[in-house]
């Protein structure tokens, strides 16, 4: 039995005072041992459990043979955000959940190979191939998020004119103003990003659909509409206090840090409360993020609270692990009834009730119950809520003959097209919250739609 | 809109547009380090980012007689608005309130459009010495049938026009401030109290019934960056921000 190569990290006592990367990547070495305890085997299950179906045995074989350029080439023709899903795929739940290794001991680290071969290709610069010719189509992308990037990517490569608009100043959609720059730098997006400029992709940030242009007027101006607005809006725990100052949605906390560059205040001009005693509500990597983010503010106590227990939690593991050895601490089974304020209407501390859980609800895990009388609360300054979010309603509200279900996410065919002709939509905005790799499946396979589509008429 | 790389994402009201020229008339009060940047600017140099227009526009139909109540700054959203309501078909009367005499703007252009229009100064520098709201107190004496007040300003004042109309069962409609970041929905910074529920003011308002706000709310709400603003503002405009 082998054990994993471990990827070497920044020390938790160093990094909680940067917001530098934390894990720092495989040397050529590393990845070559890492890549040869793969068995190759002759039905792989790693790539059964990848959404995009890399071709993971392969390009696996190549780093082996110390062939990078092809392992990289054969990542890119599934997988056009190798260097991103590398870092924040929960690849524990799909492609590593599978290896016929993992059975018995640790699976091949599949997800830190796809990433030193991604961050191989970017540190020699990108090879573009030649330009396609021109299909005279056009085809405008809302949003740009790893589904409007994927989309475009793949619409270009075709031939077609695409055009993403962009609400916020900056594309990248949660990749720029939710994952903090110690889990993912901005860097590489923006690579990413210039790669499928170079594609011939045109982005036009500081435009919102619905406001400043609206989804008809795009119909009549493009051949076919792909919408992946994602799921923007923050969900509020609806509990007496939230509106206190010091109250931030997890949205508001990391966009003032990751888009506006507010944890480098007063040099940039956005500010952000540095919070001494932090509460942070939610099991996601929303709330790791958020918490690991308030720690490196100055924090000297983060607090995580979580209705359920750490089984339940969605977050992927890694993140939990580096919370964890960060100094975060965990109150399972904690439910927030009531946030309290001082005089000048500022947070001062956040009540709570203790749960149990009972039988599996419709999600499967266990549903939490409240254990009567069991009250406390908690000194804090600042709470962060990290509930989950919804898609932001601005096009469905603005838009005519767009069905959307109850949650607010729009309905889609199987083949990504909505209840209007022309209109396609995928990633967050469809399934809800979800997951970067779920998007840029989503935005593949809308992307094939929207060719067939738009060749026909 | 952000003026640079650095800088923070700040909302203006539109106050003017020519579609013929493609241009927008944004009036603002240097009182931060955002804003003093910004008239620093000279004309031909760029803005780094802008985006709009955001929020729902004001809802205009006949009424019949309008008080269009703007204090500071927050004069600049009135004349688009008492315009409109005039070509509807509204007597429109406007309020215009400034600290001081100086800092009065756009009293040229509401004379044009208003039926009537009264000014007050706190310090008494010009027109009435005193409030907004004494001239509205006295007008709806004088008026019985006033049948929609707007206002735009402090929230203070926008506040005690609310205070003065309730009593009255005049519709009133504030267009509130709050701290924005990215005026989509995504953030809820801009989260105000009304009728007790939360909305967020980019995408719900900015216009809501003033009789229903939580202004005290709002206020408390503005002030999460006062520390911050005025460490922003003493470290002043460096060199690398122009
Ligand atoms: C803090 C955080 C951490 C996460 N961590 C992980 C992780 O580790 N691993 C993982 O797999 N997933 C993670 N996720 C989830 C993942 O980021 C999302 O599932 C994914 O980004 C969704 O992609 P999308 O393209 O659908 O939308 P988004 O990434 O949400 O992008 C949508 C874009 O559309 C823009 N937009 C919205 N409305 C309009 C409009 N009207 N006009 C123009 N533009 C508009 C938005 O500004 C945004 O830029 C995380 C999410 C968050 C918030
Ligand atoms: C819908 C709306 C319309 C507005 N229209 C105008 C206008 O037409 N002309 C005008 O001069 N001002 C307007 N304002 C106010 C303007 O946005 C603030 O004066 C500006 O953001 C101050 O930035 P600063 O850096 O110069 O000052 P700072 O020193 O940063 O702040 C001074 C004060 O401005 C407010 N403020 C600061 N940052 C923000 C922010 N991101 N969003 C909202 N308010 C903030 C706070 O009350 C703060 O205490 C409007 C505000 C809103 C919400
Ligand atoms: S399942 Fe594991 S061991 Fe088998 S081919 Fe995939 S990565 Fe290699
Ligand atoms: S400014 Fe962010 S939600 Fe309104």
């Amino acid at each position: 039995m082998t054990f994993r190569i471990p990827m070497p990290e920044q020390d938790p006592e160093k990094r909680i005072q940067n917001f530098g990367e934390v894990a720092l990547g495989y040397s050529a070495d590393q990845a070559v041992s890492e890549a040869k305890r793969c068995l190759q085997c002759s039905e792989p299950g790693c790539i059964k459990g990848c959404p995009v179906g890399v071709d993971i045995p392969d390009f696996i074989e190549c780093i082996k043979e110390g062939n990078f350029d092809e392992a990289i080439r054969i990542v890119r023709q599934k997988n056009h955000l190798p260097a991103i899903c590398g870092r924040v795929c929960p690849h524990e739940n799909q492609c590593e959940k599978f290896c016929l290794l993992g059975k018995k001991g640790e699976s091949v680290s599949i997800g830190k190979l796809e990433r030193f071969v991604a961050d191989y290709e970017r540190q020699k610069g990108f090879k573009i191939s030649s330009k396609p010719t021109s299909t005279g189509k056009k085809v405008a992308v809302v949003g740009s998020g790893p589904a409007g990037i994927t989309v475009s990517a793949d619409l270009a490569k075709l031939g077609h004119g695409v055009t993403l608009f962009e609400a916020l100043h900056a594309p990248g959609g949660v990749l720029i103003y939710g994952i903090p720059e110690f889990r993912l730098p901005k860097e590489i997006v923006r690579a990413e990003i210039d790669c499928i400029k170079k594609f011939g992709v045109s982005i036009k940030t500081g435009v919102v659909i619905g406001k400043t242009i609206s989804l008809d007027e795009l119909l009549e101006e493009f051949d076919a509409v792909f919408v992946g607005s994602g799921a923007g809006l923050p969900r509020w725990m609806d509990i007496p206090g939230e509106d206190l100052c010091g109250v931030y949605s997890a949205n508001e906390f990391l966009t003032r840090i990751n888009l506006m560059g507010a944890y480098l205040f007063p040099e940039y001009d956005t500010p952000i409360r540095e919070g001494k005693k932090v509460a942070v509500v939610g099991g996601g990597n929303v709330a790791m993020d958020s918490a690991r983010a308030a720690l490196r503010l100055g924090a000297n106590e983060v607090c995580i609270l979580y209705r359920r227990t750490e089984k339940e939690m969605t977050a992927r593991q890694e993140e939990i692990e580096h919370a964890r050895e960060e100094g975060i601490k965990f109150k399972f089974l904690t439910l927030p009834t009531k946030i309290l304020g001082d005089e000048k209407g500022w947070v001062k501390k956040i009540e709570c009730v203790l749960m149990e859980l009972g039988e599996p609800d419709k999600s499967g895990r266990r549903k939490p119950l409240i254990i009567k009388n069991s009250e406390f609360t908690i000194d804090v300054d600042t709470v962060i809520v990290a509930i989950g979010q919804s898609p932001n309603p601005l096009i469905s509200r603005t838009t005519e003959g767009l069905q959307v279900t109850e949650r607010g996410t729009l309905v889609v065919d199987g083949n990504g097209m909505t209840s209007k002709e022309g209109v396609f939509a995928g990633g967050d905005i469809v399934s809800g919250a979800a997951t970067v790799i779920e998007s840029m499946g989503a935005g593949k396979l809308a992307a094939r739609a929207i060719h067939e589509h738009i060749s026909q008429k | 809109m952000r003026i640079d790389e650095k800088g923070e994402r700040i909302p203006l009201t539109i106050a003017d547009f020519d579609a013929q020229k493609g241009t927008i008339t944004l009036i603002f009060q240097e009182i931060g380090k955002t804003t003093k940047l910004l008239g620093l600017l000279k004309e031909g140099d760029r803005i780094l980012d802008f985006m709009g227009p955001l929020g729902n526009p004001t809802k205009i139909e006949k009424y019949g007689r309008v008080v269009c109540i703007g204090g500071g700054v927050g004069v600049a959203s009135i004349p688009l608005k008492a315009k409109a309501l005039g070509e509807a078909g509204n007597e429109v009367i406007s309020i215009i309130g400034a600290r001081t005499k100086e800092l009065l703007i756009l009293e040229e252009e509401l004379q044009k459009i208003s039926d009537e229009l009264y000014i007050t100064t706190d310090d008494g520098s010009k027109g009435h010495h005193g409030f907004v709201t004494d001239i509205l107190k006295k007008l709806i004496d004088e008026r019985k049938n006033i049948d929609l007040v707007v206002t735009v300003g402090p929230v203070i004042m926008m506040k005690a026009v609310a205070n003065v109309t309730r009593p009255h069962n005049i519709r009133t409609i504030a267009s509130l401030n709050p701290i924005m970041v990215d005026g989509t929905g995504m953030c809820g910074s801009c989260r105000v109290r009304v009728d007790g529920r939360t909305q967020f003011t980019c995408v719900d308002g900015p216009e809501f019934d003033a009789h229903r706000v939580d202004f005290d709310h709002l206020m408390t709400r503005l002030q999460r960056y006062l520390t911050e603003e005025k460490l922003s503002l003493e470290r002043g405009v460096g060199k690398d921000d122009v």
